[in-house]
């Protein structure tokens, strides 16, 4: 073992130019990767905000007694898909439209409002299909004179939300598939430069394991290093783009730890397998 | 000890390297590997130091069969035999006792021990002096010795050389060959490839000579023959 870490940090010491290089190189392939995270972060998040506002109102019809509508608001909310319901009545509804549209509020003064049962979504049932089931469902109390919840807008949002997932997987994968080729470049590269010494220690008698354990410990110290760094600019990045554009959410810090460690990984098993392709040919 | 049996062997692009040799090496001995270019030396070396399997023909190396060695058994077995090339192959980066002590290292051998034999090896190829210098700061000759006690390090039965003196003047060239009867010597077999007629004529050994993959002579055969009916 101690010659194992020995001949890892020797590597290191030996080729700092090349190390350097392909710390480099595997922190700049997470970096992309990384900023590409950072966009499909942001973009979901947006998303889930506007999907947030994605409410079915049901019309309450005039004369319904109190008591009828809050029994029917403790069933809505037993809905499972149901996030919250709420009552509003006629007077909340008119200072609601007062406050929205601002400009016209002398044209509601006398107009009188229905009462009307808002009811809100859980995350994952605000698609087109669940929210019209809910709305038909709301529907059949007797009491409820109409149902609106923005159909079109409804189907339009899932619509952008889909591409956005097709685009975030297909992208994701691109986005990996050439951090994981270019970080298994460099670490065939690594292999090569040592070549001759693989040769000489096979040799001399050294076995397939004792062969390989430096580079597995070589590869994986700098996939972490290159993660970490990548992780570094990554957070830079969004730091920038929240102080002169736009407001941005970092990963979670397990994500970020999940990332870095991403690294290491691929650092470990690229080596693995440029060395035991190499030492099968040998 | 190193027995070939009609031994064929066919690289897939080359083709045929060897063809139907068969010879046998005793226990100690010294024996010339001789041959044009291509004959199939080194084709011979390294189905002795398992390099390459045989296509057909079985190649019997102290008890070991090349036909049914793991590849997890070549390592340990490549720790029982000494090699040596034209090029050294010396890590140009590490000084001349870290080249020798790497071969001890890498087979397990306990690091207390590591260091005096090193410096006893180097004593024995006459390098006494040498431990601390790098590989670029010596001579062919001595580059040459350094890799012979670096194949010395697990006390080898047998030494195999492909053309060691090839890349080296005439007084390197003695100086080495003497260095190998000397080992021979001590009891260590030596099976040396090379061009050099002079040095193969000069001396009384044993030649076995190679021409388009087949053995067309050696020396030693009937002696070989004799001695291995003696061995039962």
């Amino acid at each position: 073992m101690r010659l194992t870490m020995r001949e890892s940090f020797l590597a290191f010491t030996r080729a700092p130019l090349l190390s350097a290089l392909s710390i480099l190189t595997i922190a700049f392939s997470l970096f992309a990767f990384g900023l590409f995270g950072l966009v499909a972060l942001n973009v979901g998040k947006a998303l889930r905000d506007v999907e947030e506002r994605v409410e079915i109102r049901a019309f309450v019809i005039d004369g319904t007694s109190t008591e009828t509508i809050a029994t029917a608001l403790g069933d809505i909310a037993a809905f499972p898909e149901v996030a919250r319901a709420a009552q509003v009545t006629p007077e909340d509804a008119l200072q609601k439209a007062r406050k929205e549209l601002g400009e016209f509020q002398d044209v509601f003064d006398a107009a009188v409002l229905p009462a009307s049962i808002d009811v809100r979504l859980k995350d994952g049932y605000r698609d087109p299909k669940t929210v019209k089931a809910i709305a038909d469902r709301i529907q059949s109390f007797p009491f409820v004179d109409e149902v609106r919840y923005g159909e079109e807008w409804v189907a339009k949002l899932n619509t952008i939300r889909n591409i956005a997932t097709a685009a975030g997987i297909a992208l994701g994968i691109a986005f990996a598939a050439v951090a994981v080729i270019i970080i298994g470049a460099t670490i065939r590269m690594a292999v090569l430069a040592r070549a001759r010494e693989i040769s000489i220690m096979k040799m001399v008698g050294a076995t397939d394991g004792f062969i390989r354990r430096p580079f597995l410990i070589e590869g994986l110290v700098k996939g972490l290093i290159g993660g970490a760094i990548a992780l570094l600019l990554t957070y830079m990045a969004a730091s920038v783009i929240s102080t002169y554009m736009i407001r941005t959410s970092f990963f979670s810090w397990q994500m970020a730890v999940a990332g870095a460690a991403f690294g290491g990984l691929i650092g470990f098993f690229g080596s693995a397998l440029s060395v035991g392709r190499h030492l099968r040919r040998i | 000890m190193i027995r070939f049996t009609h031994v064929t062997k066919e690289y897939p692009r080359t083709g045929l390297a060897l063809n139907d040799a068969s010879f046998f090496i005793n226990k100690g001995e010294f024996v010339f590997l001789t041959g044009p270019s291509g004959a199939g030396k080194s084709t011979i070396l390294k189905l002795v130091y398992m390099e390459e399997r045989p296509t057909s023909g079985d190649v019997k190396v102290a008890n070991h069969h090349a036909s049914i060695m793991k590849r997890r058994e070549v390592s340990i077995f490549r720790r029982k035999l000494g090699v040596v090339f034209q090029d050294f192959r010396l890590l140009e980066d590490r000084t001349v006792e870290q080249n020798i002590a790497f071969a001890l290292e890498v087979t397990g051998v306990p690091y207390a021990g590591i260091s005096s034999k090193v410096s006893r090896l180097l004593t024995q190829v006459g390098l006494g002096s040498k431990a601390n210098s790098f590989p670029r700061e010596l001579s062919g000759g001595e580059q040459q010795r350094v890799a012979i006690a670096r194949a010395l390090a697990n006390d080898p039965f047998v030494l195999i050389a492909d053309e060691p003196t090839g890349n080296l003047d005439d007084r390197a060239t003695r100086g080495i060959f003497q260095l190998l009867r000397d080992i021979n010597a001590g009891g260590t077999a030596v099976l040396m490839a090379t061009h050099n007629l002079d040095l193969v004529k000069r001396s009384d050994l044993r030649v076995i000579e190679v021409n388009r993959g087949q053995v067309v002579f050696d020396s030693g055969e009937a002696a070989a023959v004799a001695a291995r009916a003696a061995e039962g």
